[in-house]
């Protein structure tokens, strides 16, 4: 996995709440069997026309914005499915920072898979940096993962938590499975137990 | 020993290892596949040289994709994309050696019907897919969620996920429910009281008296959209109804392991005076049919209701509101029943089950739909399309002018031929109502098996009770 370390790119914002994953990515676009080439189809029913030309008041079609790196979004953001077709399509798009005061659950923990890194801030924090966003190109932010802080482009500095064990794969790139399967004596043995105390498992 | 919730005993049956900050390895006893989110995850498993480690623990079926017209066999019948998808599941199925019911199987289904009818769910296990409903399974009393593709990989490759454990909540359904008020409405009515991000960090377990007297069926239904509530899990404690349930399934366990199954069991139920981080209680008799007016499953409102207007929600919701009630078509301040319909579609792993056909057939037997609705009535899966079919509930539906299917998806997500079309209008027994979900800017109502009955003989959304 692309490690995720320090950031400074153009963010949008998106105060939309609930934006569902059918949003982010709608299933039409799902039955690839690849996981890269979604960042064209991000938002696609919300970005496009029927006949594929683009939407011009669609905040990631302004040129301001084209080159967004950071999304600053409405609560509950990812809610929905479980499709990490989510994820990889704003990573494709070239997005590798969603920021929010609440994320679905099992899209929060998919990004971490992917090398994005979403945080959850209290509504006044969004609130600034979502007014710090929408100036545009002029609007860069900084997302700093070891020192946990976002810096406004007026400089402000916004901390933010993580978890730990969640940071220490970003930070490095880590593989989840090469982890787990380094404890493979420990499943081994848990197995064997669970095999003794409920073997119609 | 202090008080332990149902959550608690199932989560510490299954920590394989756990690191001083609580990230923990969680072992899984049931790995559910379909085509959508494993073909990039075996893929991983090929690159990296990795097996699956346990196979007989791993059930795989198409459903997402696959067609309900007959002759589905047919590729012709999928787009290039779909087929490749399916056949790619074949082929995975095959070469990792984990259990599989294709297409041409009868058993075959949506997974989250597939699983506990054959005996594959069990009290007490950990059981994951990649799929957001997986959620069902905690009808059961087992810890069941979705995940994504690189977890599923994760599953796969170690048969545990990483993960940190949730807070409690309790959400409590008192007493008893009216008439023509279900599984369903009990649901729907939890989401619109705790909102879509309402459960976000927690485990659910429901209890009370209504969901005591649940068929595990309608345990299902509610366990199913705990995710719409952004709950990572719903449970139901496991009792005489769940283990009647699972008795003399083809997966379950038999003879002296089933009597040992049994005795841990009665075990899990949440102990006197645990704790819940969260409670929330409703009295089952102020529940009503109840419909969704939005595109969230939290825009929910009895269908004696109205429209309401943007300004009666604060902070984003304001704007959300706008957005949706434009997308729908509606206006603020119309009664919902009269809300014309264009379209009903019965069938998803909500209300996919022959319980649901039966409250659908109880409603139409002997009448006709509305002359111009699209109806269409897709079982679960294959098992419960046969049972329909013996007990003559097929009959009924196509009397009355359903279609009547073969077992998959469907139009709860459109990933096959069956889409709504732009401005089309569904009441829906799936469970997501979002923008674009049933077809490009199709109009979803969430609703029962028997209001959507009710709403195909009207052609409107319908109080259901009046046709009672």
């Amino acid at each position: 996995m692309e490690k995720f370390e320090k950031l400074t790119g153009i963010a949008a914002p998106m105060p939309l709440v609930n934006i569902d994953t059918d949003m982010i990515i709608p299933k039409v676009f799902l039955k690839s069997i690849k996981r890269t080439g979604f960042g064209v189809n991000l938002f696609d029913e919300m970005r496009y026309n029927r006949d594929g030309t683009e939407i011009e008041d669609f905040v990631l079609n302004k040129p301001q914005y084209r080159n967004t790196e950071i999304l600053i979004a409405g609560d509950n953001f990812g809610c929905g499915s479980s499709r990490e077709h989510a994820p990889w399509a704003i990573k494709d798009f070239g997005i590798k920072c969603v920021v929010s005061t609440s994320f679905a659950d099992i899209f929060f923990n998919n990004c971490f898979k992917n090398g994005i890194l979403p945080i959850v801030l209290p509504q006044e924090q969004i609130d600034l940096l979502m007014a710090d966003a929408e100036k545009g190109e002029n609007a860069r932010m900084t997302v700093d993962l070891e020192a946990q802080e976002i810096t406004t482009s007026d400089g402000e500095v916004v901390k933010f938590d993580v978890d730990a064990f969640k940071k220490h794969c970003l930070l490095n790139g880590l593989d989840d499975i090469g982890l787990s399967l380094e404890k493979v004596a420990s499943i081994d043995s848990f197995e064997e137990k669970a095999a003794q105390a409920r073997p119609w498992v | 020993m202090s008080p332990k919730t149902l959550y608690d005993k199932i989560w510490d049956a299954h920590v394989v290892q756990e690191d001083e900050d609580g990230t923990s390895l969680l072992y899984i006893d049931r790995h559910l596949v379909h085509e959508v989110t494993s073909a990039q995850a075996f893929e991983g498993l090929r690159m990296n040289g990795r097996k699956v480690r346990a196979p007989e623990k791993t059930i795989a079926v198409p459903d997402h994709n696959v067609p309900t017209t007959e002759g589905r066999e047919d590729p012709a019948q999928m787009t290039e994309e779909s087929r490749i998808q399916v056949e790619a599941l074949d082929t995975n199925a095959k070469e990792f050696g984990v259990h599989y019911y294709p297409v041409s199987d009868v058993r075959q289904g949506i997974v989250h019907i597939v699983g506990p009818e054959n005996g594959w769910t069990l009290p007490g296990m950990t059981v994951v897919c990649g799929d957001s409903h997986t959620a069902t399974h905690g009808a059961f009393g087992s810890l069941a969620h979705g995940i994504g593709t690189s977890e599923v990989e994760h599953v796969l490759a170690t048969q545990t996920l990483i993960q940190k454990k949730s807070l409690n909540m309790k959400v409590e359904i008192t007493g008893k429910l009216k008439p023509g008020v279900t599984a369903k409405d009990i649901t729907l009515a939890v989401i619109g009281e705790t909102g879509t991000g309402g459960g976000t960090g927690y485990v659910i377990e429901y209890c009370g008296e209504a969901i005591r007297d649940l068929s595990m069926e309608g345990r299902m239904t509610v366990c199913n959209m705990a995710i719409e509530g952004g709950a990572r899990a719903g449970l139901i404690a496991p009792d005489e109804t769940t283990f009647n349930y699972v008795k003399g399934r083809a997966h379950a366990p038999k003879g002296a392991q089933w009597e040992a199954a049994l005795t841990w069991w009665k075990t899990l139920y949440t102990d006197e005076g645990a704790h819940f981080d969260k409670v929330v209680t409703l009295k089952g008799e102020d529940i009503q049919p109840v419909v969704t007016w939005g595109t969230s499953p939290e825009d929910v409102l009895p269908i004696t209701g109205v429209v309401p207007h943007p300004e009666e929600f604060e902070g984003g919701k304001v704007e959300a509101a706008r957005r949706a009630i434009e997308y729908m078509g509606l206006e603020a301040g119309q009664k919902l029943t009269d809300i014309e319909i264009d379209t009903v579609f019965i069938g998803s792993c909500t209300n996919g089950r022959i319980e649901d056909l039966r409250a659908v057939a109880d409603v139409v037997k002997g009448k006709k739909i509305k002359d111009g609705i699209r109806a269409m009535v897709v079982p679960g899966s294959g098992l419960v399309r046969a049972q329909a079919e013996e007990e003559g509930l097929a009959d009924i539906f196509k009397e009355a002018g359903f279609e009547w299917r073969l077992a998959g998806c469907s139009m709860c997500l459109a990933m096959n031929p069956d889409q709504l079309s732009e401005g089309e209008r569904c009441a829906s027994t799936s469970n997501r109502n979002f923008e674009g979900r049933q077809g490009y800017k199709g109009r979803t109502h969430l609703v029962s098996p028997a209001m959507a009955a009710a709403a195909a003989l009207t052609g409107k959304l319908t109080d259901v009770r009046e046709l009672m």
